[in-house]
């Protein structure tokens, strides 16, 4: 059966909870006719993508829905052949363009003036543009977003695009001047509860408020891991009380070991035993910068205040090399280091 | 199912979807609406705003009949691309236009092979004739341009290749580059253009045009607005013009036909929806006063309230020692969980730090520091929240120093 986040997911925007304003605001933009390109920013889990599927039925009714998986096969300049999922109705289409990494600008040039230059089809269409959503645009490398520039201005008439992305700090200048950007800031625990006390009602669960405030707060207002947390302790649990422990995600668990082994020791020999588990973590795919986070903020309660900028000043630093660099656990290590550094010169009383 | 590229198959799927359509604009109404920026984009040289000097540096071409290669550089939205399509127009008209004139952008295939071939075969092509009479009306004169936009995103390689080409053809063939940085354009190439700089547009001439805009689409408003726009859009038409429609579309300050259209079925819904929670009173259709507001401009440019960030000011002071990264942290976290951009945050909490009086020089020597390297982390990809937090907390150790 599916996950509760895809059950739930609210499909129009009147449906949709939380920040009606800004549903609004997407509603008066898809009944004025003359909806420009957006820039949808925000926090994972925040609901960006299911504000833009509702603001796309909005657009062109529930035939957006219709969807199916399209493989296409790009040839790149050195005659490398790259295979490519499209998502689409008929109406609109949906890429991941980083999923090709560096050739992403092939598929940009070739695949967005494809679409712009053919004809809306439905002649009853209530649109005469497509639609194309572009996943994960903060990675775009810049050619492929340099090849959106022109591209978006010329074939407007038949085609707009809304990029999605958790930070607009990667976007160049000429497409932020392009578009409108769209802001979708993380639900607050107020309004997670309220998702959870809806869903639980109409799963039949009984409801236990305080544990509910507590899966909002762990989630870190990421409203699909609070749904994620909300499945796993109600299926875990016959009945939840307000005390029902909230059984976090194994790799978390193995971070929160990873913490505790540090703080415990600050030797060599540690390290050596660490770096297995960073490994395990790595080869689990959980992103780098994410095991990093989480074993930071997980240090942090456990420290002197007076350490507390130190230490996050060398995660920061730790992370930044982790995008820069290919090794990541070089640098995950190195940040283990100098973390049982700074704790064990301030233990001895010592500068550093 | 439908295959979005197979048309007869859309036109299927379509038809049944079609069918289900509630509402009644008819695509046909439609067409015309385009986003304001294309609608407003300059049709002739004196509808472009702002870039006085090289308009009539131009117009004065329109009249020589001659042209040097030319390279146009500036920030985004300040009216290079419509520069070189009106002054294209005026010299060709829609006849010529086509057999003139070629446009190469970024979303095109720019690399060596292509200036060799496609870039060549253009510039070699001999000179097509007018109509007869045609003359009178467009100066058309002896020779085609080539107008290579987004200039800075070719490689090295190919601009290398077009430096003969362009000498080569240079009686037939005139070529305009254009580019945001011009640093990007190699030596030998830049040196055989005319170049133009683009201005961000500044207060006077950007206002006029984003009045006279407003005028025409019947959009109220409020005093200091277009200046908010102005300053939100850092100089760039473009962006002003994108949030100057959406601010009228949030308050439905649009054309009286349309408001009264979207209007209606917006009161229909919002009501249905609020029903169980006891109506919400909106006031969908009370038309007169809807005003575009400093504050709406602000909050579509993503600009911070100020609270906001005197609240994470507030928490840096070193005046709570001890419980400082309590509180920075808690306001980061909140400021990232509401998504606003770091860029954002960078930008606001650096105009509030550096004209502080009350900080001392080698404080601020400090500051600055600290924010360019954030600058560079950000643009780098690096975690927001990470670097957002490291930034309050070094700052908060800086204020501290007295
Ligand atoms: N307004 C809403 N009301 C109720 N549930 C919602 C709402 N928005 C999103 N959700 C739920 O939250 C989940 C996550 O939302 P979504 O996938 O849209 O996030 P996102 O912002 O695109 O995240 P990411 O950046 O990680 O891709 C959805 O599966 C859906 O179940
Ligand atoms: N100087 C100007 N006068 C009038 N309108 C302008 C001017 N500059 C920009 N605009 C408006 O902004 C839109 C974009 O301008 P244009 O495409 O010429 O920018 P550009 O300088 O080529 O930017 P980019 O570097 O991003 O390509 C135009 O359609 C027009 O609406
Ligand atoms: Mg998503
Ligand atoms: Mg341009």
């Amino acid at each position: 059966m599916a996950l509760l986040v895809d059950r739930y997911r609210p499909r129009s925007l009147e449906a949709l909870t939380y920040h009606e304003d800004l549903s609004e605001r997407l509603r008066s933009l898809a009944q004025s006719g003359d909806f420009p390109h957006l820039l949808v920013y925000g926090p994972s889990g925040a609901g960006k993508k299911t504000r833009i599927v509702a603001t796309l039925r909005e657009l062109y009714g529930p035939g957006v829905e219709k969807i199916k998986i399209d493989s296409r096969v790009f040839q790149t300049t050195s005659n490398r052949k790259l295979e490519f999922n499209i998502v689409a109705s008929v109406y609109h289409l949906e890429i991941t363009p980083s999923d090709v990494g560096n050739f992403d600008r092939v598929v940009i040039q070739d695949l967005l003036k494809e679409v712009a230059q053919t004809q809306q089809v439905d002649q009853s269409a209530r649109q005469r543009f497509k639609v194309v959503v572009i996943n994960e645009a903060d990675h775009l490398t810049r050619d492929a977003q340099a090849a959106l520039r022109r591209t978006m201005e010329k074939y407007s008439p038949n085609l707009r695009l809304i990029l999605l992305a958790n930070s607009t700090a990667n976007i160049i200048a000429p497409i932020r001047s392009r578009t409108l950007l769209v802001r979708v800031a993380a639900p607050t625990e107020a309004d997670i509860c309220k998702v959870l006390t809806k869903v639980g009602k109409q799963e039949g669960w009984s409801e236990a408020e305080g544990l509910n405030r507590r899966i909002a707060k762990d989630s870190g207002r990421n409203l699909r891991r609070a749904l994620l947390m909300f499945e796993a302790v109600h299926a875990q649990n016959e009945k939840v009380t307000d005390k029902t422990p909230i059984p976090p995600p194994d790799w978390e668990a193995l971070i929160e070991q990873i913490a505790d082994q540090i703080m415990a020791e600050h030797t060599p020999a540690r390290i050596l035993e660490v770096r297995a588990k960073l490994y395990d973590l790595l080869s689990h795919c959980i992103p780098p910068t994410t095991v990093l986070k989480t074993l930071t903020f997980k240090l942090i309660p456990k420290i002197d205040d007076a350490l507390k900028a130190d230490v996050i000043r060398w995660s920061a630093f730790y992370e930044h090399r982790i995008r820069l660099g290919s090794k990541h656990i070089f640098h995950l290590e190195a940040f283990v280091a100098k973390f049982m550094r700074i704790l064990e010169s301030y233990l001895m009383g010592m500068d550093f | 199912m439908a295959n979005f590229f197979d048309n007869k198959a859309r036109a299927a799927a379509g038809a049944t979807n079609g069918a289900s359509s509630l509402k009644n604009v008819a695509p046909k109404e439609t067409q015309n609406l385009q986003p304001w920026v294309e609608k407003y984009r300059p049709k002739s040289l004196n509808d472009v705003t702002a870039q006085d000097h090289t308009i009539t540096v131009l117009q004065r071409t329109l009249q020589a009949t001659n042209l040097p290669h030319m390279l146009f550089y500036g920030p985004p939205g300040t009216g290079k691309t419509s520069t070189i399509l009106a002054l294209a127009k005026e010299l060709y008209g829609p006849e010529m236009f086509r057999s003139r004139v070629l446009e190469l952008n970024a979303s095109d295939e720019r690399g060596i092979s292509i200036v060799r071939e496609k870039v060549k075969d253009f510039a070699r092509m001999q000179l097509s004739n007018p109509p007869p009479d045609y003359k009178d009306r467009y100066p058309c004169p002896p020779y085609k341009i080539i107008i290579l936009d987004e200039a800075d995103s070719m490689t090295q390689d190919a601009q290398s290749a077009l430096r003969r080409t362009m000498e080569t053809y240079s009686k037939i063939t005139r070529f305009c580059l254009i580019c945001n940085y011009v640093t990007r354009i190699i030596d030998p190439l830049a040196s055989r253009c005319s170049k133009f700089r683009f201005k961000p547009l500044d207060q006077g001439n950007a206002k006029k045009r984003l009045e006279d805009i407003a005028e025409n689409e019947h959009v109220k408003l409020e005093p200091g607005a277009v200046d908010t726009l102005i300053k939100c859009s850092e100089g760039d038409l473009r962006k002003a013009i994108t949030f100057l429609q959406s601010a009228a579309r949030l308050v439905g300050a649009v054309k009286p036909s349309q408001s009264k259209a979207n209007g209606l079925s917006k009161k229909r819904k919002v009501v249905e929806y609020d029903e169980d929670e006891g109506a919400m009173d909106v006031d969908v259709d009370g038309d007169d006063d809807k005003m575009v507001t400093v504050r709406s401009i602000e909050e579509i440019a993503g600009v911070i309230p100020n609270d906001v960030v005197d609240g994470l000011i507030k928490a840096m002071q070193p005046s709570l020692r001890g419980a400082v990264y309590e509180a920075v942290a808690n306001q980061v976290t909140d400021l990232v969980a509401d998504g606003w951009s770091a860029t954002q945050v960078v930008t606001q909490l650096y105009q509030k730090l550096v004209y502080d009086d009350t900080l001392s020089d080698k404080q601020k020597t400090k500051i600055v520091m600290a924010f360019s390297d954030t600058d560079k982390r950000l643009v780098d990809g690096a975690d927001e929240h990470l670097t957002i937090l490291d930034l309050a907390l070094q700052l908060s150790g800086m204020l501290a120093e007295r």
